[in-house]
């Protein structure tokens, strides 16, 4: 039972963290690597807020979400749109993205190691004890948690039963044929880019509420992200959500039963699996 | 072979000949300090672009190879000789590329490059795993007689090997169809090419490579321990050199390699710490700036001279 509440409230926030990168490489086209050093980013801003100014990390949110949403909207207007718009096909696209966000994620990583320094930071807030189901758990993973919920909802609503929501569903689905209905292909997709960074440095303040973290730990949550969405399929947000919660489970059950130093091969046991069996992802259809 | 294809071969040969006896000059310290990383670099940035090269896909499975190759004969120093524990690295690293290739080639590119990118620390968090639970200890020693010399001729010997094989695949059918693949992966299916076979086959050649070189670069740690053996920096460092260099040109990588790691060697000194940065900037110049690596630039300089010159007799 202890196993699976843990699993569950670390999966809520990678299901998070997971949908920013979805909307970053499912509606941007953009497979974007650097999505764990915004997060890191947004985590090392609620240490910061917490520990110099002894504010909440979650005032720190009102800060880190837009700060984070202008970041990845110039990221995305002047560093990849010249790749968007130079490439010949998706493939193409693909491989120059991914090499120019590594050059991003290292430059990140490289940028934060000379401010912050190479070494582990974590802080303690609302670590008091709060009993579940007969067990018990940290206060600051309950709010984190409910916060990483209430964010996924929102999401979830405005993509699926707003106007704009339809917009960048027609993106994701095609871009050329959603440049024909009059939408601004390019506005979008820059919005979309942008609010997948802001939701990515989110989960970072939220994960640092609870977790030790460390300026190169960013690649890290960038390949679980990358997992999550490829399992539940590009662009599912219901796959991606049942995603997380797996690897949430499996990460902690495996932590707990075998060796802490395992949890990245569990997630790569699943990536095999899904690979292996169901390639188009948990509720894809297949394409071709 | 045409007369200027002999031309070449014996001009390469005359070069590994002369190179081999670079650890023989006086006072070559410094010398050999560049030439071993250069050398290392060579053979590993030129294996992957046999596979990356024509299929774009981007391996970041290096550092995985290379671990599996030091670890191999780091543990085996003991119970088999030396030469042979290169082969069973080769073995190794070759079936390892085989499992890899076989779950992620049939797939689109970007599933290969998250596998791999991921493969070094997997195997690393599995090899602590082991060691600490069944074996007790965490590293072991690599005490052996081997000098920097004698590695720096394995790693001449291999280079001349990978030139080599990666000449005999490009005139072969199965560099044939990389080519088609690279092109177009639909129409290499419809001509009856077996796609996936092919680019496990050459995926494959790279991973053993890595493997041998890991395992010849073994005896220079003297300790190895699983995060020394596995660092992910290796595999970014080949592909910024292949890059650099271009990947459709055997020789590409060469020229990508020779002044990365002699700029590398300079400026990790002087900043060590901002080596990553550094690693950044270099892969957003790359991608931005020499899309094609510097055998692109100057193909295109060269191309656009003639067609000038072209002009104005015509």
């Amino acid at each position: 039972m202890e196993i699976i509440v843990t699993g569950i409230f670390l999966g809520g926030i990678y299901a998070l963290i997971a949908m920013g990168l979805s909307l970053q490489y499912g509606v941007a086209r953009i497979m974007n690597l650097a999505s764990g050093e915004m997060l890191v980013a947004g985590a090392f801003a609620g240490f910061w807020v917490y520990t110099a100014q002894s504010v909440s990390p979650y005032v720190a949110l009102l800060i880190v979400v837009p700060a984070a949403f202008a970041l990845n909207w110039l990221i995305y207007r002047y560093l990849m749109l010249p790749l968007v718009r130079r490439a010949k096909s998706r493939g193409h696209l693909e491989v120059d993205s991914i090499l120019a966000t590594f050059g991003l994620s290292f430059a990140m990583v490289g940028i934060m190691l000379a401010v912050f320094g190479g070494s582990f930071f974590n802080y303690s807030y609302l670590s008091q004890p709060v009993t579940l189901f007969g067990s018990i758990y940290g206060l600051n993973r309950v709010v984190a948690f409910s916060v990483a919920v209430l964010i996924c909802g929102l999401l979830w609503y405005g993509i699926n039963y707003t106007r704009h929501g339809m917009a960048i569903r027609a993106v994701s689905v095609d871009p050329d044929a959603a440049g024909l209905v009059a939408i601004n292909v390019t506005r979008v997709s820059t919005f979309a880019f942008a609010l997948g960074g802001a939701v990515a440095a989110t989960g970072g303040t939220l994960l640092s509420t609870f977790l030790t973290l460390d300026a190169s730990i960013g690649i890290i949550f960038t390949m679980k992200a990358l997992v999550i969405v490829i399992m539940g399929g590009v662009g599912d947000i219901r796959g991606a959500i049942v995603a997380a919660l797996a690897l949430g489970l499996a990460e902690t059950f495996v932590a707990t039963v075998i060796d802490p130093g395992l949890t990245l091969a569990a997630a790569y046991l699943l990536f095999i699996l899904i690979l292996l069996f169901r390639p188009q992802g948990l509720f894809g259809r297949r394409t071709s | 072979m045409s007369r200027r294809e002999l031309l070449v071969a014996v001009l390469v040969c005359v070069a590994f000949a002369l190179l081999a006896f670079l650890p023989v000059l006086p006072n070559n310290d410094m010398l050999m300090a560049l030439a071993v990383p250069i050398a290392m670099y060579t053979v590993l940035a030129t294996s992957w672009a046999l596979f990356s090269g024509p299929t774009r896909y981007i391996s970041l499975a290096t550092a995985a190879f290379y671990g599996i190759g030091a670890y191999t004969v780091a543990i085996g120093l003991e119970s088999l000789p030396y030469p042979v524990l290169l082969i069973v690295a080769a073995i190794l690293g070759g079936v390892v590329a085989a499992l890899v290739g076989a779950a992620t080639l049939r797939l689109s590119g970007v599933y290969f490059v998250i596998f791999t990118l991921g493969l070094a620390e997997l195997v690393r968090q599995v090899v602590t795993w082991f060691q600490n639970n069944f074996t007790g200890t965490r590293g072991s020693y690599v005490f052996t007689d081997i000098t920097e010399a004698h590695i720096y001729w394995q790693l001449l010997a291999l280079a001349f090997v990978v030139f080599l094989i990666g000449w005999l695949i490009g005139r072969s059918r199965l560099g044939f169809a990389m080519r088609i693949i690279g092109d177009d992966e639909l129409v290499a299916r419809h001509v009856g090419i077996h796609t996936a076979g092919a680019k496990i086959a050459l995926f494959i050649v790279s991973g053993a490579f890595a493997a041998v070189i890991g395992g010849v670069m073994a005896p220079r740690f003297v300790y190895i321990e699983p995060a020394i053996a596995f660092s992910p920096q290796l595999s970014f460092m080949v592909v910024i050199m292949a890059l650099l260099g271009g990947v459709h040109r055997l020789w590409g990588p060469l020229v990508g390699v020779i002044p990365f790691t002699i700029a590398w060697e300079l400026i990790a000194a002087q900043f060590p710490s901002q080596t990553v940065l550094l690693m950044g900037f270099a892969f957003l110049i790359i991608v931005f700036f020499i899309p094609n690596g510097v055998v692109g630039l100057i193909e295109n300089a060269f191309q656009r001279t003639r067609n000038r010159g072209g002009r104005e007799h015509g």
